[in-house]
């Protein structure tokens, strides 16, 4: 591997760590490829094997250069291999920021890359944009309470940016392949992985990229009741989701649970049937854009941030808004 | 065996936060408390030693003199005792900052089990843990739902969108604990007692040969420029459902294109 992709020399390439999905390149990293562009040229790494769909699929959102390390320490351990393999090309590229999905593994790969690089990490984008010393990146913290602008001053900045934080643009480019040999340490082989377990798939969309997300909550009552959840969620294209009142209980997934201890989205449509609207559910969602509850409380703190509410008992709303729904 | 838990003294929760003049998170002016999600590996430590695994278990924290209270309250769980790195030089230190001082201590304090949250409740980074196994150059267990130690070897399960996986390393490892792990145990009043009694090591920057340059808001690789509460959303429109409830919602959905 040789240098920096083709293009404007003075536009520096910006490395984009692609994450897949049976196969499919996620949403979340075609978001990453268009705030790429703001700042310089999108490139992209892939981890495993790049078949045609994954390499059309980058080039159509932009990626100039599509890097490729394919060695099986990545899927047979955790973690290291992938940092060593973003750290590897990062040092070959020089890019101007890397993008992390920020995801339980990315924060993991883009935190060990920084301290490989030495680099300064920011976690959390809901946005970047160009400045004079480099890029600003937009973060909701303190519970989603505070956006705070930050940059990184030592380093290639390594960026972890949230799902749905912007639309993914199609810019086609004709990507260049190039595959990078990465040499692992003893440490990328330590954390084996011994057996997995697959999940049957439910059909809904990816709950943290989904654009529409239905939510149960306490005012549920029992697992039975997320049946009518269900119905509306696939009634809307939506993906499921409860609060942690609700996975506490065993009534739905855990990693369904949106909130601090949960998943962050923030969807097109978030509607939230049962759920009060502690500060630790709202942490989770009020980045959505728009905010349909329905709860029998009408003091429920979830009616001061939604668009739409309705004060009424979730076990007859809800089936009467699937059968509507469903009628059309 | 040494088990070393790192926690972290943060604030409420349920508490206002803001921040300070210089743009660092203002932990003076709030009430703190042992961030829950370390409380998980507190007891993931005491149920290791409860099933027989013979342990020391000390507690790990950086902070500002007050975070000495979260030791305690661990102290108050169970373990054997606890190690406070205490510097105003740490004031303001980013993630890198902080897992170098991190790292440090532990290589000072000696460990063969490192147990981590799986983020800490102000920060919200969930970067640490992988970031002080890289400075250790120690295998990373992270997201354990599980977790078991059979003589050299940890085991755990850690659970995700599309399934589970096994993962087994060898010690030393640090490993992280979620919140599935089961729910942290109260200190009894006998416990909060004997916590107060137990030996609390306090060591400075200088202790852990770590740089005073080399951490803290000087040094921070990453800065906040700028910090705003975020626009409180407009509260919309509120029905009370007649039976016309779900007919309501639907108008809007389909006013706002979603049908």
């Amino acid at each position: 591997m040789t240098a920096p992709p083709e293009g404007n020399p003075a536009v520096p390439p910006v490395l984009v760590l692609v994450e897949r999905s049976g196969g499919t390149v996620r949403k979340p990293t075609l978001e990453m490829l268009t705030l790429a562009r703001r700042i310089g040229d999108p490139v992209a790494l892939v981890l495993g094997p790049a078949d045609d769909a994954t390499v059309a699929t980058l080039g159509e959102y932009g990626a100039g250069t599509v890097y490729v390390v394919d060695s099986p320490e990545l899927s047979d351990f955790l973690v290291v291999p992938h940092a060593e393999a973003l750290t590897e090309v990062a040092r070959q590229v020089q890019p101007a920021a890397v993008l992390v999905t920020s995801s339980a593994d990315g924060k993991e790969i883009a935190g060990r890359a920084a301290v490989a690089l030495d680099s300064g990490i920011v976690t959390d984008a809901t946005d970047i944009q160009p400045g004079p010393d480099g890029p600003v990146v937009t973060q909701s913290v303190f519970s989603g309470q505070w956006l705070a602008d930050s940059s990184v001053v030592a380093g290639p900045p390594v960026i972890t940016v949230r799902p749905n934080s912007v639309t993914p643009q199609a810019v086609p480019a004709q990507p260049a392949v190039e595959p990078v040999a990465v040499t692992f340490s003893d440490l990328a082989r330590s954390a084996r992985v011994t057996g997995t377990t697959a999940k049957q798939s439910s059909g809904r969309p990816d709950l943290t990229d989904a654009a529409i997300v239905v939510a149960g909550g306490r005012g549920m009552g029992s697992a039975d009741a997320f049946a009518v959840v269900e119905r509306v969620a696939d009634a809307l294209g939506a993906a499921v989701a409860a609060s942690r009142a609700a996975t506490d209980m065993g009534w739905y997934g855990h990693e369904f649970q949106v909130g601090q201890t949960g998943k962050t989205v923030a969807p097109q449509l978030y509607l939230a049937g049962g759920i009060s609207g502690a500060i630790q559910h709202r942490a989770g969602m009020q980045g959505s854009k728009t905010i349909v509850a329905v709860n029998k409380d009408p003091k429920a703190p979830i009616f001061e941030i939604a668009d739409f509410g309705v004060v009424g008992d979730v076990h007859t709303v809800l089936p009467a808004l699937a059968d509507e729904l469903e009628k059309r | 065996m040494k088990i070393v838990v790192l926690v972290k003294y943060v604030p409420e929760p349920t508490a206002s936060w803001s921040y300070a003049e210089d743009l660092t998170l203002d932990r003076a002016g709030v009430e703190g408390r042992l961030s829950e999600l370390d409380e998980y590996a507190v007891e993931q430590a005491l149920q290791l030693t409860e099933k027989g695994l013979q342990a020391d278990i000390v507690y790990l924290t950086m902070g500002p003199a007050k975070a000495v209270e979260g030791l305690r309250k661990a102290l108050s769980m169970g373990g054997t005792s606890g190690v406070h790195v205490l510097d105003d030089a740490l004031h303001g230190s980013d993630a890198m900052a902080t897992s170098l001082v991190l790292a440090s201590a532990l290589r000072h304090v000696g460990f063969d089990l490192v147990l981590t949250g799986m983020a800490s409740t102000d920060a919200e980074m969930s970067v640490v843990p992988a970031m002080v196994a890289a400075r250790l150059g120690v295998p990373q267990v992270t997201w354990a739902a599980t977790l078991a130690v059979d003589g050299t070897t940890v085991r755990i399960r850690r659970d995700s969108d599309t399934g589970s996986q096994d993962v087994e390393a060898a010690l030393p490892a640090l490993v992280s604990v979620t919140d599935q792990t089961g729910e942290a145990r109260y200190p009894s009043f006998k416990g909060i007692m004997a916590g107060k009694k137990k030996p609390v090591q306090t060591l400075t920057l200088a202790d852990l040969g770590v740089d005073a340059a080399a951490v803290g808001t000087g040094a921070a690789k990453s800065v906040t420029r700028s910090a705003s509460p975020r626009p409180p959303r407009q509260a919309g429109t509120v029905v009370v459902d007649e039976g016309d409830g779900a007919a309501k919602i639907v108008e809007f959905l389909t006013a706002a294109r979603f049908v």
